[in-house]
């Protein structure tokens, strides 16, 4: 007889991304393992196979003997209503195992907006929410990824953290979890010899203080805890793990090619990016690792694309000599290479050339702000001249397609700036009307604006984040100076920035909204099919917590932070000295026309930063 | 001449979707290092061809492929199915490859078998009953069509049903049905004795695609 969840699958969405099986997947004889990982991504699997991080991990772990890593994503509705009707607990694809019966039980966090499917997997899968109530060694939560340098939100239920990259850190975490069990040690033992492993966080071991006014007033580590939490790096990419042989979902996902990582951090250091500061300090790969790792995937994974991937790909150093072997590689091949957030220099313009073949898909271009002030202010070093120069070239060889990204509410922001964007958009029409070429196609032009969420650990992490109402009326004011029918304009609904800007900024406080919204029924906050704002303000209602505090308030400079204990690397001095010269709309070069001192080399023992 | 591949889709391999498979194959030609044919143009893809698109669920030992391989014709059979084999996700394996000739259009009928699940044990009259429903003139469904639904006879579709009690819990369907022009999806057998025999319905079925016919009732290769 079929079982229940083979009854179940012809009745879902998408059945195939429940099943596992899929070419690469690693098994292991259950005999043979020590320690059982459930890998779990806090959204769909097309999301979470198109996430690099979780593949190097998957394969970090699975690399280790006697460790079994297996992968859990969060289930779509219609999957949902049936495992709960049906008593169907949280598996893992792998083996089909329920994650309750799991040694260990890791998220993966890069977005904020994925929190509650943190803890409605957790529910799914009858795994206690609270740490506290997880007594033994079993079912050990601990979640790492960009969100966790402010974990705070999800501080009670989870174990521990770890921060930064992973490459070595889960190495050694999986290795002492390990040794724990084999030797019986109690849950309490355990979480204090992983918090001596550098870049771990283990939230119960500190208490926060609050002062009348509702900011924090003392942090407390427990004896013995680590009172600076200094997150992990990996010195040498060239030599790090990386998984050639990766999974081949056999069901489309939302990035399905190969991907290459160039190198970590930015040089650039716009002032409103969380990654480009927390991902510090800059490190590559050589090209000819890369140009050997591209060939061994592209044979293994059988794609017809591969990705060049990092914060601003233009910026690599070998990004000539790679292209140079790889472009021919892929031709004789029949692969297409894509290179996205390439800038508009001379060389990239070349670049993007070759790699058309044919096909003119459209010039994509972030401005972020509208005027040159306030580009200045966020450090955004694009000026309205290399936008047009590039457009020009572009429209006179055929292009027609435009999409420029921006975002309202930025620190300083006039109504002057937002009429900018409408001006910026005016002269690309224009540069059209002088220099296109495919006429008869027509001239389209995107433009989004996003509203503006301050981020921990930048420059702006103590902005004020405008209210609805008025990032509303910004956006129907550019709306309303947009004459031309070329232009589609959309803007991102607020209410999801407001509260991505609670959860990214948020403290302790925030943990018992997070639980009342999963109980209320929030999961897959980052879909429109599930987003319910209602669902959230009632939360909030419920818990007496204020949203404003976390973001129209703003945050003063001598307050304790949240995040404060935990060290990306670039020091508050520097955010601070930033902050300033963002206030004079003064920029700071980029790193490569001399380090601007941030900090994040002190994290490199045997290298220099971006060397 | 172009070549054919026998395919097996059994296991957790049945929910893979048609066009996700098509890509699936195209890239397990690829990490074979099989040169497929490509198509023309600005996008060159690579070209594989299933024929009789099953529908997500169903099982089949009997999937038929066709493509063509450039400039590597000393490529013996079993080596392009064992390259194939080597890096194919579970469910989904190659039985055999062969050259052939015949066109696609002569395979007119599938042979597949319906297991209906009752969880309770097969109710009393329920063998007679699907027997009898078989045995009509007619059947008539309800089919979506391109303007509403529409009233559809399968009966002409279905060239036999043998029904016979598999054990206690299942009732096996063994038919031979229309493969194209029109085509019975095994799916309406299913929907017919929901319709017509409310008793008798199943908690379950699940349909099994076994063989591939031509006309005569031989095997299409
Ligand atoms: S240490 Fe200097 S060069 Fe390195 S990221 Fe910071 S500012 Fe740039």
């Amino acid at each position: 007889m079929t079982d229940k969840l083979q009854r179940i699958l012809p009745t879902v969405q998408k059945p195939a991304r429940y099943t596992g099986g899929e070419y690469n997947e690693i098994q292991k004889d259950p005999a043979s393992v020590r320690v059982n990982v459930a890998f779990c991504f806090p959204d769909t699997y097309e999301i979470g196979m198109s996430n690099v991080g979780m593949r190097i991990l998957y394969g970090v772990m699975n690399e280790m003997e006697g460790v079994w890593c297996q992968r859990v994503f969060a289930p779509w509705g219609d999957m949902e209503d049936a495992m709960r009707a049906n008593g169907i607990p949280l598996w893992a694809l792998e083996s089909g195992c329920p994650v309750k019966e799991f040694d260990m039980i890791a998220f993966t966090v890069g977005y904020e907006m994925c929190y509650t499917n943190i803890l409605n997997m957790l529910t799914l899968a009858g795994v206690p929410l609270h740490a506290s109530e997880r007594k033994g060694l079993e079912n050990m939560v601990f979640a790492g990824g960009v969100c966790t340098f402010n974990p705070e939100p999800l501080a009670p239920f989870v174990d521990f953290f770890s921060l930064g990259e992973g490459e070595e850190s889960t190495v050694e975490i999986v290795s002492l979890y390990d040794r724990a069990k084999q030797e019986g040690w109690t849950k309490e033992r355990f979480l204090e010899e992983v918090s001596r492993i550098p870049g771990v966080y283990v939230p119960s071991f500190y208490e926060h203080i609050y002062n009348e006014d509702g900011t924090l007033k003392e942090i407390i580590a427990k004896e013995g805890a680590p009172g600076k939490l200094t997150k992990r790096i990996v010195e040498h990419l060239d030599d790090a793990y990386f998984p050639t042989k990766m999974i081949v979902p056999s069901t489309e996902i939302v990035h399905d090619r190969a991907n290459l990582e160039l190198f970590r951090g930015c040089i650039r250091g716009c002032r409103f990016c969380q990654a480009g500061f927390s991902c510090r300090p800059v490190r590559k790969k050589s090209p000819e690792v890369l140009y050997r790792q591209a060939v061994e995937c592209l044979e293994n994974f059988g794609a017809s694309e591969i990705t060049l991937s990092s914060l601003s790909t233009s910026d690599y150093r070998g990004l000539k000599e790679l292209t140079d072997e790889l472009i021919p590689y892929c031709e004789q091949s029949k692969v297409s290479l894509s290179v996205p957030s390439l800038r508009a220099d001379n060389f990239s313009r070349e670049l993007m050339e070759k790699l058309q073949t044919g096909k003119k898909s459209g010039l994509t271009f972030a401005p972020e702000a509208g005027t040159q002030r306030l580009r200045d202010v966020i450090n955004k070093n694009l000026t309205e001249e290399e936008i047009l120069e590039t457009c020009r070239n572009a429209f006179s060889g055929g292009w027609s397609n435009v999409k420029l990204y921006f975002m309202l509410g930025l620190p300083t922001e006039t109504d002057e700036d937002v009429l900018g964007i409408a001006d910026l958009v005016y002269k690309i029409i224009l540069a059209w009307k002088e220099h296109g070429t495919a006429k008869k196609r027509g001239l389209r032009i995107h433009v989004a604006t996003a509203f503006f969420v301050p981020k921990p650990h930048t420059p702006f992490q103590w902005e004020k984040q405008i209210t609805v109402e008025e990032y509303l009326r910004r956006c129907r004011l550019l709306k309303d100076h947009f004459y031309s029918k070329s232009i589609d304009y959309n803007y991102h609904t607020p209410d999801i920035s407001r509260l991505e800007a609670v959860m990214a900024r948020g403290d302790r406080r925030i943990a018992p909204v997070l639980e009342e919204a999963a109980c209320l029924g929030a999961k897959l906050d980052g879909w429109d099919e599930y987003f319910n704002n209602d669902i959230w303000m009632e939360a909030f209602r419920r818990c007496g917590v204020d949203m404003e505090f976390y973001t129209t308030r703003g945050y003063g400079e001598e307050e304790l932070l949240a995040w404060d204990p935990i060290d990306v690397g670039v020091t508050k001095k520097f955010l601070l000295r930033e902050r300033r010269q963002a206030y004079e709309a003064k920029i700071t070069p980029d790193c490569r026309s001399g380090c601007a001192g941030c900090g994040a080399n002190c994290l490199l023992k045997e290298r220099e930063c971006d060397e | 001449m172009s070549k054919r591949l026998l395919f097996e889709k059994t296991g957790n391999g049945i929910w893979i979707s048609h066009l996700d498979l098509m890509r699936l194959f195209q890239r397990a030609f690829k990490r074979g290092g099989l040169h497929l044919k490509h198509t023309q143009g600005f996008s060159p893809r690579a070209v594989v061809s299933i024929a009789l698109p099953l529908s997500v669920g169903v099982e089949s030992v009997c999937e038929i492929l066709d493509f063509e391989l450039v400039g590597q014709d000393d490529l013996g059979f079993d080596e392009i199915k064992t390259r194939l084999n080597a890096t194919m996700p579970a469910g989904i394996r190659v039985l055999e490859v062969y050259d052939s000739d015949v066109k696609i259009k002569h395979l007119t009928h599938l042979a597949c078998t319906v297991t209906l699940e009752y969880d309770n044990g097969i109710p009393e009259g329920a063998e007679e009953a699907v027997r009898a429903l078989f045995a009509r003139e007619s059947i008539v469904l309800m089919k979506r069509g391109k303007n509403g639904p529409v009233e559809q006879d399968i009966i002409p579709m279905i060239r036999s049903v043998e029904v016979s009690a598999l054990n206690a819990q299942e009732l096996l369907l063994d038919c031979v049905i229309c493969a194209q022009n029109p085509s019975l999806n095994p799916a309406q057998i299913v929907a017919a004795i929901e319709a017509n025999c409310p008793d008798h319905k199943p908690d379950f079925a699940r349909i099994r695609r076994t063989r591939v016919l031509t006309e005569k009732g031989e095997d299409f290769r």
